[in-house]
This record gives C-alpha cells, structure tokens and sequence, in this order.
C-alpha cells in the first residue's frame, strides 16, 4: 500500500508499480500518459517502475480543445 | 492536393480545433487538435473515436504559460497520443492568449532536440516567425487574431513577410470568424490553416465546417492562379477603339 498523489488528491493505492496501477485504476489500454513525480514514463517502462509513499501521478487523457 | 508538414499528412488545408465541439462525428477533416488533461473515470476516450473516424490527432500544449510546462504537455502527448508531432502553444497571461515568444523559442529548441516536430503557435510577427523557424519548428503557426476573437486576419501585411520569409509551411491559427478570413489567409500564401470557434460556435457547425472547405480550396485555386495587382484608377475592359458616334 502506497500513500500517493492521483491528480491532485491523496489516496492510497495496492499497486507496486505503474503497470499494476494501470490495472488497478481500469485504465484503457491506449490514449493515456502517466507522468510519476514530474516525469513521463513510457507505457513500456510502467511495470518497472515503482510507486513509493509521496509520488505524484498524473494521469492524463486527450480532450477537446485548440484554438478556443 | 496534400499538404505535408514533418511526417504529418494533411489531406485538406483546413484543420480542425476540436476546442467546444457539440459534436465531432459529422465533421469532416483529416487533424484536429487535441489538449492534454487529467484522466477522469467513465469519461468517453476522444482518442477513440478520432481514431475510429480516421482523424489524425495533433496535441496542443494548451494551458502552458512557460517553456518547461510546454514540454512537459508535449511528452504526456506523444506518450498519450502515439505521435511525434506537436502544436506548440506558450501564452503571456490568461486574459490576452497570446503567444509568449521567448518562451515558445525555447520550448522549440527543447523539444526538436528531443525529436519534435514542433508547429508553432506564434504571434503574427515575421521576425518570431524566423526566430521559431530557426530554432527547429516544423512550421508556424500565426494567429490571425486572438484566440476565438473571431476578428479574421487583422494584418495582412505581416502574414505576406511571414510566407515569404519562411521555408516552413505557414498555417494561419486562431481569429479566423469566417469562411472568407480562411480564403484570404491562403490567397495571401499560407499553406493551411486551423480553425475551431467559428466552426464549432456556428449555429450549423457541420455546413460551417463545409463552407471553410470550400474556402480554403478557393484560397488555394486562387493563389495559385495569380492576383491581378490593385491600382488605384478604373482601367477600362472594353476596348476604346471602334466607338460609334453617339453625340446623335
């Protein structure tokens, strides 16, 4: 159990590392970016990198938007 | 005709900001822009249904205010979105949007360093234009006039100095209100442009949509037909010979 940030709010998560936090959360398999602690970590990498107390996880998706 | 910027590939000159669209699926057109944000549960997946309308998305970095936040948006694009391209967007302040030039310079060094194809969003200032172009921008992209301003093209001057400066393709982004502001922005030179607003915002998006079409390839036709030059004074189309006498 990790104590981590998910887009702005606390929350405690199972998962030791990204690809686990992937399953976790139901994310879909394409059209999402993870960035831990201000970095982006590939898709190819998330099983081997580690979640710890206090990471800050982006979890990011396309939306609408450009030239509003 | 196409049009290729990079590795991107645009069959039409005409791309789409998907910025407040009601709906996407009766739109036509080959890009369309995308923003990057958190992922929300539930939410229905705009990479999907690009993908399943054949659209090529082009992720913005809208809502950087500085060249690290630019890049940042950038990577969770290329990441997010399988792509290598990127539209670059660095504005001053929220009230205004404007392009932030020194910071768009160097958010354009740093990500053609890190393999971008950088289009970037720039002011409608030859000189930027040059500075972005040497930087590594893969084109640029000047407003027309503030973001969803719909003003149209406020200086056409500057937009001739900008295409006949660059080497890059120009595309004409933001301000244009109207099918006639995007067939001036191609009959002035420009290699495409972007509109959302005044397609998404229209009462009928979708024959909005169709009318910007058929503009920019009037744009394009009559660009490369040639303009006849303006002159001040009525030159006749009739000939001045063979008059009769008509003081009868």
């Amino acid at each position: 159990m990790s104590r981590v940030t998910l887009n702005g709010e606390p929350r405690e998560v199972h998962a030791a590392d990204l690809a686990a936090l992937a399953s976790e959360l139901a994310l879909p398999e394409r059209g999402v970016a993870i960035a831990r602690n201000g970095e982006v970590v590939p898709r190819s990498r998330w099983h081997e990198t580690p979640l710890h107390d206090g990471d800050a996880i982006e979890l990011v998706t396309a939306v609408q938007g450009g030239a509003l | 005709m196409s049009l290729t910027i990079g590795s991107l590939s645009l069959d039409s000159p005409l791309i789409l900001g998907t910025g407040g669209a009601r709906r996407l699926d009766d739109i036509e057109a080959s890009v369309a822009t995308v923003a990057l944000r958190r992922y929300r549960p539930g939410a229905s997946s705009l990479y999907e249904l690009l993908a399943r309308l054949g659209v090529t998305p082009l992720p913005n970095t809208a809502g950087a205010h500085t060249a690290s936040e630019a890049v940042l948006l950038a990577e969770l694009g290329r990441e997010a979105l399988g792509v290598p391209f990127v539209k670059l967007e660095v504005v001053i302040d929220d009230r205004s949007l404007l392009p932030d030039p020194v910071e768009l310079v160097r958010a354009t060094e740093q990500l053609s360093a890190r393999g971008f194809e950088v289009l970037a969003y720039t002011n409608d200032d030859p000189a930027t234009a040059a500075l972005l172009e040497r930087a590594g921008a893969v084109a640029v992209m000047p407003l027309a006039s503030p973001i969803g301003s719909g003003l149209g093209i406020q200086n056409p001057r500057n937009l001739v100095a900008i295409v006949e400066g660059a080497s890059v393709p120009v595309v004409v982004d933001a301000g244009i209100g109207a099918p006639s502001d995007a067939a001036l922005a191609l009959e002035l030179g420009a290699d495409a442009v972007l509109v959302a607003s005044a397609i998404m915002r229209a009462h009928d998006p979708a024959a909005m949509a169709q009318a910007m079409a058929l503009a920019v390839e009037a744009g394009r036709l009559a660009r490369a037909a040639g303009r006849i030059p303006r002159q001040p004074l009525a030159l006749a189309s009739s000939p001045t010979e063979g008059l009769p006498n008509l003081s009868i």
